[in-house]
């Protein structure tokens, strides 16, 4: 892979199976190092992108290249240097955790001198110490997933692609789980993870929301959260709130503002009222105002609303 | 090319020794199909429940009857006095043949004319009706023979009447006592091989489709020929190990004659598992689940058995049913066992179904390695 050619790079990526199109026209760029969320609904084409850009199914138009080379005409140089790891987690439960990773080793044709570092390696980093001749079917969930990612990049893979890979493990098992994940993005590794739990979208630097086999927005989870709101959220605490709502409605540069438990919650655009101005305008109007603090939604609201505005727009055109 | 074969050979060999029932699923059922089939797989009749009914009573049909009752083939089980009593038996099972002679039997044969003799036959088991028909044919054939005699030596005093016939002299090649084992064991072990050899291998491949696993190696580097070898080498190791042990019991066990060369037997089993195993790829690449390849299973394995020659004649089927038993692998492998255990026939009568076996090792291979990849799609 050259320095400067993007870890993964799709261009108009489309799949259609006999009669609907899983992925349309999909664009994706992945740097190295880089971390990108890959987030939306059942059935939006996350699992298919990802199969196609490990070469597992073969594009029906546009393009892809991972590592420099092409998918849909070089995918076993592909599979040479990527890494895939899916939500069932694909070991052999009759192996024990060092039978799997020897084979896993010899699939890859790991060179013999450097297998016993990496076997070693990918054994704490699962935190299975002690556990290599356990049969892999009596581990517990967690570890089952951290020995799946271990053999996943047994080969060193300078691109990791994870498919829900943190599905059906206990919450702190997961967070054990992205702490490698970025371990391994420190390294140098690009890495595509899809998910469907939102606190996860937060972990990485960017994240491609898709819905309906097209990218719906991709930028940083700050960068979505403007996006979709169009400006930045306030919480704002005052008395009383009717007469507040009336206020803000009206004027300049606020986009929205809603009544949110006791308080207002208020979305100002650029180029008209501004947060510092925020306590000035509404004591103005007889509004007493205890505090105005920046607030963040929640990942999941952001894609509800992004997803849902772009339906609307899709639909109208 | 070799090191990721033995990797994935060692992975499918221990996950065999780790499945404690493996060894138990792979020979005791083979070895029990092979005594229930060496025991039960007969066409010989016997002891055939038999009702009489002699209006006659003569000396003539009582040496008749003695005829019946002297044969291990007939029960005479009810000497019936009206002809309702043999419907009876006959509605009943009590008896599957009646024999009726009726009265003028002596009679006719005194005065040298045919004399009539009524068979009834319940022809529900057609094949059972058919083989004691015949029985009874032979038994009345040599009942004739022996009154004809009778009758020609008495007037020697006059012109001599010299009783003219042919007599057969039958000398069945291969198998002198026409043992029915002989014929069947052969085709058993051929028969066990082809069942269980195909589901094994079609479900191995279709266990790791289900469970991910084969998506998991399909990302890796791994060539489809290695994976395919990786994937049948072990079931055609297990398919050799089980025509040798089934072959044991036939000879140990039953005493079917083995006269051919082991080397032809080695050569002939080992195209048959290559198209074997071929097969039971090529349906895991036609199953998405276990399920399905049950189903293919189910609907695949008994025409391949029937169509087979194992038990009805390949050359009695209608046209199309033949041409379907030219892709069927058991139809030459029967030959090629039967022949080398009981002809002792080599290379050079048998290339003709060698030939066709290794065709269709090689058609079904190849087109499960073609069909292997794009199986994700």
């Amino acid at each position: 892979m050259s320095p400067d050619n993007p870890a993964v790079l799709a261009e108009g990526l489309t799949k259609r199976f006999s009669g609907f199109t899983a992925v349309d026209h999909l664009d994706l760029r992945i740097e190295k190092g880089e971390v990108v969320g890959f987030i939306g609904p059942n059935g939006a084409g996350k699992s298919t992108t990802i199969r196609m850009l490990c070469g597992l199914l073969r594009p029906s138009e546009g393009r892809a290249s991972v590592a420099g080379f092409d998918v849909g005409r070089q995918p076993e140089a592909v599979r040479e240097h990527i890494g895939y790891m899916s939500q069932k987690f694909s070991l052999y439960g009759d192996l024990t955790v060092r039978e799997n990773l020897r084979f896993f080793g010899g699939i890859y044709r790991v060179p013999h001198g450097d297998f016993n570092e990496r076997m070693r390696f990918a054994i704490s980093m699962a935190g299975l110490e002690g556990r290599e001749d356990a049969l892999v079917r009596t581990l517990a969930g967690g570890w089952k997933q951290r020995l799946a990612l271990g053999c996943a990049i047994l080969h060193r893979p300078p691109i990791l692609f994870l498919d829900e890979p943190t599905s059906g493990v206990e919450p702190e098992a997961r967070r054990l789980f992205w702490d490698l994940i970025h371990e391994l993005a420190a390294g140098g590794v690009a890495i595509l993870v899809s998910t469907h739990y939102m606190e996860e979208a937060e972990y990485c630097n960017r994240i491609a929301l898709i819905d309906g086999g097209r990218l719906v927005a991709m930028g940083t989870p700050s960068e979505l959260r403007q996006r979709s709101l169009g400006g930045d959220l306030f919480e704002v605490d005052c008395v009383p709130l009717g007469a507040a709502l009336k206020a803000l409605g009206s004027a300049q540069g606020v986009i929205e503002a809603a009544i949110f438990g006791d308080k207002l919650h208020v979305v100002l655009g650029q180029g008209g009222l501004s947060a510092d101005e925020l306590p000035r305008f509404l004591a103005d109007r007889d509004i007493r105002v205890g505090s105005v603090r920046p607030a963040t939604p929640s990942l999941e609201d952001v894609f509800v609303r992004l997803v849902s505005t772009t339906r609307e727009t899709r639909a109208a055109s | 090319m070799f090191e990721r074969l033995s990797v994935m050979l060692m992975k499918e060999f221990l996950e065999l020794r780790r499945d404690r029932w493996a060894m138990f699923r792979l020979i005791v059922p083979m070895i029990i199909q092979m005594l229930v089939f060496g025991y039960a797989a007969t066409f010989t009749v016997h002891h055939v429940t038999t009702a009489v009914l002699d209006l006659d009573q003569s000396q003539a049909s009582r040496s008749l009857i003695s005829h019946f009752a002297a044969t291990s083939r007939f029960n005479i089980v009810d000497m019936a006095t009206n002809q309702s009593e043999i419907t009876s038996d006959i509605d009943h099972d009590k008896a599957v043949i009646a024999i009726v002679i009726h009265a003028g039997f002596s009679r006719d044969l005194e005065n040298g004319k045919s004399a009539p003799l009524q068979v009834i036959v319940d022809g529900t088991n057609s094949n059972t009706a058919l083989i004691a028909l015949g029985y009874i044919a032979q038994i009345v054939a040599n009942f004739s023979t022996e009154q004809a005699a009778n009758r020609i030596f008495p007037s020697r005093s006059g012109l001599a009447v010299p009783a003219i016939g042919i007599s057969v002299q039958m000398r069945p090649w291969f198998n002198e006592g026409l043992d029915e084992r002989w014929f069947f064991i052969p085709g058993v072990i051929g028969t066990l091989t082809l069942m269980q050899v195909v589901s094994l291998t079609a479900f191995a491949i279709v266990r790791e489709r289900e469970v991910g696993t084969l998506e998991q190696i399909l990302v890796s580097p791994i060539r489809p020929v290695e994976f395919i070898l990786g994937k049948t080498v072990p079931f055609f190791l297990i398919g050799l190990g089980d025509i040798a042990l089934v072959s044991i019991v036939g000879i140990a066990w039953f005493h079917v004659p083995f006269i051919g060369s082991p080397w032809v037997m080695l050569v002939g089993s080992s195209l048959f598992l290559l198209a074997v195993v071929g097969m039971g790829l090529l349906m895991s690449t036609f199953s998405r689940t276990q399920q399905q390849a049950f189903a293919l299973n189910f609907f695949l394995l008994n025409p391949f058995f029937i169509l087979s020659g194992f038990a009805f004649p390949i050359a009695a089927m209608p046209k199309v049913l033949q041409w379907f038993t030219l892709i069927n692998p058991l139809r030459y492998f029967l030959v090629i066992i039967r022949a080398v255990f009981l002809k002792g026939v080599g290379f050079a009568v048998l290339w003709p179904e060698l030939g066709a076996l290794a065709s269709l090792a090689l058609i079904m291979l190849t087109i499960s390695v073609l069909r292997f990849r794009k199986s994700l799609d």
